[in-house]
């Protein structure tokens, strides 16, 4: 092998621009073949537009790219599944409807005289596939029936299936619970095993000790540098990637719980599909105390969240805060009564996206006398408050009070959400996936902002598939699954490998 | 210079004025094409609006329901509604002036706001039915709209069937008080007074008596820039948008989405009524008419509002550019024989071109990222 084919990807010097905007300011990345290469930077920090410009979807201002040593312009996605480049992108790309088989074949359909669908012999291709690399799936199985580690399998396949070489994961255990990121690094080892070469976009540490080789850092376009992982720490990962020493412990006091505010009583929620996806939950939350419920995506917690905010109706149960019943009354209602919401969509449910950042810092408080008078808005009481809150709150860029609030990055955009919903003081802050999609550096932020809170003596209902997150901030820790609490800790009495089985539906181990 | 030339072509406004310059030139083209001279068809146009003073208040004349349709459908689109009911509440807005202004006799002014205030109940109602069908059972108000646009049609019909409203053997119903009507000096001018007056003074003459000039486009403008400013300085406006950009963030944070919508249709209803109501009361015959087919100003509002991308104030300017091109469009068409559909093409390409604005956002990067280079 000669020095020129020792890299499968080679990138040099990449500038991209959006706007006046420099996304990408001289980057270079280099991937051997048959290795687990890591991009890690912060949110914003370009990984994810490096990834887009290799797999055609976006093209550089300036720059080369050399796949195996060959210099390619990568035009679009098709030049990109030309050179054997298959990406696995955050969001699945499935259709629901359709059986493994089917989503795997779809576009490059097993055909039999020139027309007709051979279903059984891609079936037949699909297992063989599957024991090659180790990849465990049904190929009969609905997409909509199967588990989310199944499915990243399944879009995994869907790339080995077009003879992909390189392969692209981005963020790929944003939603998987601890067991199945310790079996997608089993996977992709085997992948390196049979020559493949893996990139994975990621800003968590551990994940990055644990599977890559190589480390490529990137903080704000620029390169800072290539690491390899086995030389350093994950504390020296993280300085890198925020370009100041991170605290990547929760500091915080021990709670001091007083008198029960916020109270579920026996609910229970039908989804539309008339299935209770919540059984018989109760909850109580005191005041000055973080409540996690730990569990994995679609064990009831987004009924619960659209339950508490009377988003949806309940079946049977009560919900209450400081004695006043909510449930099935307004979101209105709700709010005026004291809690207030982080959602887990920000973008859906948190956000005006066209709308000026200023104005998103009012909407729930617009029609009230601070930022209205005789229903006409008071614009220079809007914009003031919009610049104390973006000064207070360290949102970026400073002078972004007019402009639309898609523009800002995620985690300022989740900084906007959190001093609008503190502003308002509540009694019961509800935090659904508060850090969702955000760096350390912001993490760190909105995590001392909801001890902060608790500490002025309020109460927050934590809801998070992160478990370090439920582990780190929590002061009691319940346990969802299914629709009910199956276990609850206090602090520090649990680890992350015994809530990893409750979650996945395990027996809680009795004191030996 | 190219930064310059960028930045321009992000604003909005520009993107439309673009939009229709491409406009006249697609037609141009059509114009070509079919053997007519572009130059002389254009400049026919032109000159047949702005060579009299009579010709130009006829395209003001026929300006004030558009305008007013047009706000209508740019309102209902703020929160995300396609209002294709113009066309019926429009009539309905008529109707209710006809049978408020023809019944009752009351002071000059006051009889005027009577009117109006009676069509956008009316109007106001009709949409907010539709409004009510989506928010409470999810029908599509594209649906609903459609068919109350038919039966408002027939209602109209059916009212001037009726005796003691409809003139026997006419196809009018009875017509609104003269003193109600708001057409400038509507009864100095046909005073004998007047008569004396105006035989003395031909322009002034053909512009009284030779056309319906009435007080109707300058209540559309202060109507519009009232829209302008519920929409944009006011909670409710607040609400309205918000709802439209984001439904469910709007619902999480306490907004009723419901009820904004109900209220939407119920103003956007009542500004199609307004223009309805304008036109009785400014426009001969003043009285509700037997119809074949719908009005038409309901859909012009669509246009209106798609050319002005949903601004209340472009609303004005693209209502006044629809019905001169209109009133050209027919002029060319008796003079030179050029076909006045060319009219439809360009109107056609301009709200194509409008709705492809990104286009010319994407022209301006290109611009933009070359500039960096230079600077590189």
């Amino acid at each position: 092998m000669n020095a020129q084919q020792q890299y499968a990807v080679e990138m040099q010097s990449i500038y991209k621009y959006f706007d006046t905007f420099c996304a990408l300011n001289s980057v270079n990345l280099k991937v051997k073949k048959g290795s687990i290469h890591a991009l890690l930077g912060e949110n914003g920090a370009g990984k994810t537009t490096l990834m887009n410009i290799l797999y055609g979807l976006y093209r550089p201002d300036s720059g080369k790219i050399l796949i195996n040593g060959e210099p390619v312009e990568m035009k679009n996605p098709n030049v990109a599944i030309e050179h054997k480049i298959g990406m696995v992108h955050q969001h699945f790309k499935l259709v629901e409807k359709f059986t493994v088989a089917q989503n795997i074949i779809l576009g490059q359909e097993v055909v039999k005289a020139g027309c007709i669908l051979d279903l059984a012999r891609a079936r037949k291709q699909v297992r063989e596939l599957s024991q090659t690399y180790g990849l465990a799936v049904d190929p009969d199985a609905k997409i909509e029936d199967i588990s989310v580690g199944m499915q990243q399998r399944v879009e995994i396949l869907k790339a080995l299936y077009r003879g992909v070489e390189i392969l692209i994961l981005d963020e790929p255990t944003a939603v998987l619970t601890p067991q199945e990121i310790s079996e997608l690094v089993n996977t992709m080892h085997n992948l390196t095993a049979n020559g493949k070469t893996i990139i994975i976009i990621t800003h968590k540490l551990k994940e990055i000790k644990k599977s890559s080789e190589y480390c490529t850092i990137i903080r704000r376009g620029k390169y800072i540098d290539t690491v390899d992982v086995k030389s350093v720490t994950e504390q020296m990962l993280a300085s890198k990637m925020v370009g100041r020493e991170v605290n990547l412990i929760v500091e915080k006091t021990k709670a001091n719980p007083q008198d029960v505010i916020f109270s579920i009583d026996n609910l229970t929620i039908e989804d539309n599909r008339k299935i209770e996806r919540v059984k018989d939950f109760s909850l109580s939350v005191r005041r000055g105390e973080i409540v996690g419920i730990a569990g994995i995506d679609g064990n009831g917690q987004k009924e619960l969240v659209e339950a508490i905010t009377c988003l949806t109706k309940v079946k049977s149960g009560k919900i209450s805060l400081n004695g006043v019943e909510l449930q099935n009354t307004s979101p209105h209602n709700v709010i005026e009564n004291g809690i207030c919401t982080i959602h887990e969509d920000r973008q859906k449910r948190g956000l005006v996206l066209d709308f000026p950042v200023k104005y998103n810092f009012i909407l729930e408080n617009h029609h009230k006398p601070q930022f209205a008078a005789h229903y006409v808005l008071k614009e220079q009481a809007i914009s003031k408050f919009a610049e104390d809150s973006i000064k207070a709150y360290d949102v970026r860029p400073e002078n972004c009070a007019s402009e639309p609030v898609k523009a800002l990055s995620g985690g300022n955009q989740q900084k906007v959400i959190i001093a609008r919903e503190l502003s308002n003081n509540p009694e019961l802050l509800l935090a659904f996936q508060p850090t969702r999609g955000l760096d350390v550096g912001a993490i760190e932020f909105i995590h001392n902002a909801l001890i902060k809170h608790r500490d002025s003596g309020h109460s927050i209902l934590l809801i998070s598939f992160e478990l370090d997150e439920i582990i780190n901030v929590s002061d009691r820790i319940c346990v969802l699954y299914d629709g009910r609490i199956v276990a609850e800790f206090q602090q520090g009495e649990v680890d992350e490998y015994e809530l990893g089985l409750l979650m996945a539906g395990g027996e809680k181990k009795d004191g030996i | 210079m190219g930064s310059k030339i960028a930045e321009l072509l992000d604003k909005t406004a520009t993107k439309i004025i673009l939009a229709i310059v491409l406009g006249f030139i697609v037609g141009a083209l059509a114009l070509a094409g079919a053997g007519y001279d572009p130059v002389a068809s254009y400049a026919m146009m032109f000159t047949s609006i702005f060579s009299s003073p009579q010709n130009m208040i006829q395209v003001l004349i026929l300006t004030t329901p558009n305008i007013l349709t047009g706000l209508s459908v740019a309102f209902a689109f703020k929160t995300g509604l396609f209002n294709i009911g113009g066309e019926g509440q429009y009539l309905m807005g008529a109707t209710a002036a006809v049978m408020v202004g023809g019944v009752f006799n009351l002071p000059p002014v006051i009889n005027v706001l009577v009117i109006i205030l009676a069509a956008v109940i009316a109007a106001g109602l009709y949409g907010a039915l539709a409004g009510f069908l989506k928010a409470r059972f999810g029908i599509h108000e594209v649906i609903t709209t459609i068919m109350l646009n038919w039966i408002a049609l027939y209602f109209n019909n059916y009212l001037i069937s009726v005796p003691g409203i409809g003139l026997k053997n006419t196809q009018y119903s009875f017509p609104i008080q003269q003193n109600a009507w708001t057409n400038v000096l509507s009864s100095w001018k046909t005073s004998s007074q007047g008569q004396v007056y105006l035989a003395a003074h031909p322009t002034l003459n053909t512009i009284l008596l030779g056309t319906d000039i009435n007080y109707g486009f300058i209540i559309a403008i202060v109507v519009a820039l009232l829209i302008s400013f519920l929409l944009y300085r006011t909670t409710f406006g607040y609400q309205i948008r918000a709802v439209g950009l984001n439904k469910d963030a709007a619902e999480g944070a306490g907004i009723k989405v419901k009820k904004n919508i109900v209220m939407t249709m119920f103003i956007a209803g009542g500004l199609s009524g307004v223009a309805g109501a304008l036109q009785m009361t400014g426009t001969a015959p003043h009285a509700l008419v037997t119809l074949a087919t719908q009005p038409g100003y309901g859909f012009n509002g669509i246009t209106v509002a798609l050319m002005a991308n949903s601004s209340p104030i472009g609303c004005i300017f693209t209502a006044l550019l629809l019905s001169g091109l209109q009133f050209g469009g027919s002029t060319i068409q008796m003079n030179l024989g050029a076909p006045s559909e060319v009219v439809n093409i360009m109107i056609g390409v301009i709200v194509f071109f409008v709705a492809v604005a990104s286009m010319f956002t994407m022209i301006s990067e290109r611009l933009k990222r070359r500039r960096i280079k230079v600077a590189d």
